[in-house]
């Protein structure tokens, strides 16, 4: 559904308020604005706290709907669309609040989402106590404070003029809240982009949680003192599973060819599972291309590791993640070795590789290619055995989620079918 | 005009002001995020001293549980009453401590609440205080003792991204994320650590350690605080500013801390850093 459409159009002078403008383009920007954000927005306004000044509610705005640095990104987007060429006197924003509140009618305009979100507080209870809030902050503005143990007199209200402060990354005060959402600064910041080991570090860490819940008790001594002594000093034995984690893990990379450009992200990748990820095991071979028999468990290629034998060592708890490009050459993955000059009979890369994702149901392929490539034949057809995900944040997030969930119905069919085929 | 401002101790910019009164007016925990270094916990110790309220600092580490910010029951001690006979072990609200959140509920007067690094502890912790943030209560179930906040504390939460904070908590704090400072903004902050520096080593300094922080590839990039030691070193060794321009810094090993980075930066060093 499009914000667009359910919007009534801009040029009917509904009397949609600038404010759920906003909201239609915040969403559109993929932020999650709760209905709890909104309400404390509100609040905050009819408290006065944006001055009357766009600026004013551009730093209101934004510590209250966006709660994650890496959406300041997409809240900067929407706030310069919004707000772009609208006079910036926000003066009459409460006002316009109050009338648009008063009139039930304006509820017919809102799009479902906007309106269930309204629902879920009750409309009716919410428009008594924005109307409150307003009657209060006017009455406010004569002088008096209300601010909960300040002592001190009002802080509001005080004119639009700017603090001489400094804003960072700004060249010195007074840029105007639009030219601060302009600049972008917080692009870097973005999940959709891949940063530092660090941050990968954390992206791996949340599997970690997945396992640690393992079946051998142990005895919580902690819980035992306690428990004992509640129990007037009788014996009272504490059990508890072990809070070590249990990720067994195996990392095939590919490298070489056309991998070289991501050289620097995957060896990032690499030593953010070997430092960060805190697996109770962690293997890592090397293939190239494509997985055939063999893997490898130097990027030299010369310690070869067969498919077999890796496969009889593990079992199906261990986690299987395969970094590479999934490029080649469509002949490649029918091939059953990465040399045209091998003869010996053995399995297509195809057929390895369904294998693999047979084996080991907890699986996903990281593809450092961006998403618009993913359309190539052999990437399509090696992300119906693997769910695929981006090298990013959020695709490594993607990744947990896939791995804690049973492969779909449909991956299942497809693998079982590859295995078949000309068996 | 935001209410909270730079003081002699500590520089804020004006995102930050605001995101502070917001979350004192509409009485929000405040989650504040940033870089390693960029001065979180100090910003909670220097709000308190602006509003003369106490500070009540609750360090959260990997065994922390939420309810230990409560209270905590000590049945060894009552234990070790019952069996060798010192006053009453009837009264379990003898042995009823409360924790630094249940201290400020408690406390006749408002104060600051800082929740440090809520990141170390165990995922569950911040879900486990959702109710108490929320309605700013709790009960002691031993004694059926119900804690009721006098005055709402003015609660600041740091983290330092190391796990993934849970939407249904994220949703009740304002948020603000400190970015890096940039050079205006860090000789401010580098000002208030030392006061009495000479402009020329200040701006020598600033332009090394940026030009440091701009190199691509870094494992861990220095911080504010690494800045600041570094200069100490620098005044102290009374280090002439011209040498900071070229290559091969001294005591590089206050600023970077993994082996790889200081190769990088000896080699990036040579080239005179990227731009």
């Amino acid at each position: 559904m499009s914000a667009a459409e359910a919007a009534p159009p801009a040029g009917g002078g509904r009397g949609i308020p600038l404010f759920l403008d906003f909201f239609y383009k915040l969403r559109e920007r993929g932020l999650k604005v709760s209905a709890h954000n909104w309400l404390a927005l509100l609040d905050a306004l009819g408290q006065g706290l944006h001055e009357s000044s766009l600026d004013g509610f551009y730093a209101v705005a934004r510590c209250i709907l966006v709660n994650d640095e890496g959406d300041y990104d997409g809240f900067d987007l929407a706030f310069a669309e919004t707000f772009r060429g609208v006079i910036t006197d926000l003066e009459h924003l409460t006002d316009q609040l109050e009338q648009w509140l008063r009139d039930p009618k304006q509820l017919m305009y809102l799009d479902p989402a906007m309106r269930a979100l309204l629902e879920s507080i009750g409309i009716e209870e919410l428009r008594r106590q924005l109307l409150e809030r307003l009657a209060e902050q006017k009455k406010r503005h004569e002088g008096g404070n209300r601010w909960v143990g300040t002592g001190g007199t009002s802080p509001f209200g005080q004119g639009g003029v700017h603090p001489s402060g400094v804003r960072i990354g700004g060249s010195g005060g007074g840029r105007s809240a639009l030219a601060v959402a302009d600049a972008r600064r917080f692009r870097d910041l973005r999940k959709d982009l891949v940063l530092d080991t660090r941050q990968m570090g954390t992206a791996l860490r949340r599997l970690r949680r997945l396992k640690r819940k393992g079946a051998i008790e142990e005895l919580d001594i902690d819980g035992t003192v306690d428990e004992t002594a509640r129990n007037c000093g009788d014996l009272e034995i504490v059990m508890r599973p072990p809070r070590k984690n249990d990720v067994r893990m195996i990392l095939l990379l590919d490298v070489g060819g056309s991998m070289d450009p991501h050289t620097e992200l995957v060896s990032r990748l690499f030593s953010a599972a070997h430092q960060h990820g805190g697996f109770k095991q962690l293997e890592s071979y090397y293939f190239h291309n494509c997985v055939y028999s063999k893997v490898y468990e130097d990027a030299a290629f010369t310690k070869p590791v067969t498919i077999d034998s890796l496969l009889r060592r593990t079992d199906s708890n261990w986690y299987l993640v395969l970094v590479g490009d999934a490029w080649m050459h469509p002949g490649e993955l029918m091939m059953n070795s990465s040399s045209f000059w091998s003869v010996e009979a053995a399995p297509s890369g195809l057929r390895c590789l369904a294998k693999l994702a047979d084996h080991f149901p907890r699986s996903a392929w990281i593809n450092p290619e961006p998403k618009r490539l993913w359309d190539a034949p052999t990437i399509h057809e090696i992300g119906q055995l693997f769910e695929m995900v981006p090298l990013t944040l959020d695709g490594l997030g993607e990744m947990v989620e896939h791995m804690r969930t049973p492969p779909r119905a449909g991956r299942r069919t497809r693998i079982a079918k590859v295995l078949r085929e000309r068996e | 005009m935001s209410r909270f401002k730079s003081s002699e101790r500590y520089i804020v910019s004006d995102d930050l002001g605001k995101a502070v009164d917001v979350a004192i007016a509409i009485g929000r925990p405040l989650l504040i995020k940033g870089e390693p270094g960029t001065g979180k916990t100090l910003l909670a110790v220097d709000l308190a001293k602006q509003l003369g309220k106490p500070l009540v600092r609750w360090q959260v580490k990997s065994t922390t549980k939420a309810v230990e910010g409560l209270y905590q029951y000590d049945t060894v001690k009552r234990l070790h009453d019952s069996r060798f006979g010192d006053g009453d072990v009837g009264d379990i609200g003898k042995y009823i401590e409360l924790g630094p959140l249940g201290r400020s509920f408690a406390a006749e007067h408002q104060s600051v609440v800082l929740i440090d690094e809520i990141d170390k502890a165990d995922l569950e912790f911040p879900n486990d205080l959702l109710h108490e943030l929320d309605a700013m209560s709790f009960s002691i179930p031993e004694t059926g003792e119900v804690v009721d906040a006098k005055q709402r504390p003015i609660v600041v939460i740091t983290s330092n991204n190391e796990k993934e904070l849970p939407d249904a908590f994220l949703r009740r704090c304002v948020f603000h994320w400190i970015a890096f400072p940039e050079r205006e903004l860090m000789a401010q902050i580098v000002a208030v650590h030392h006061p009495d520096l000479e402009s020329e080593l200040l701006a020598s300094a600033l332009e090394a350690f940026y030009r440091l922080r701009r190199l691509d590839g870094l494992r861990k990039p220095p911080s504010t605080s690494e800045l600041i030691d570094w200069i100490a070193a620098l005044r102290h060794a009374d280090i002439d500013p011209a040498k900071l321009l070229g290559a091969g810094l001294p005591f590089l090993g206050v600023l970077l801390k993994k082996e790889q980075d200081v190769t990088l930066a000896e080699r990036g060093g040579a080239r005179g850093g990227r731009h």
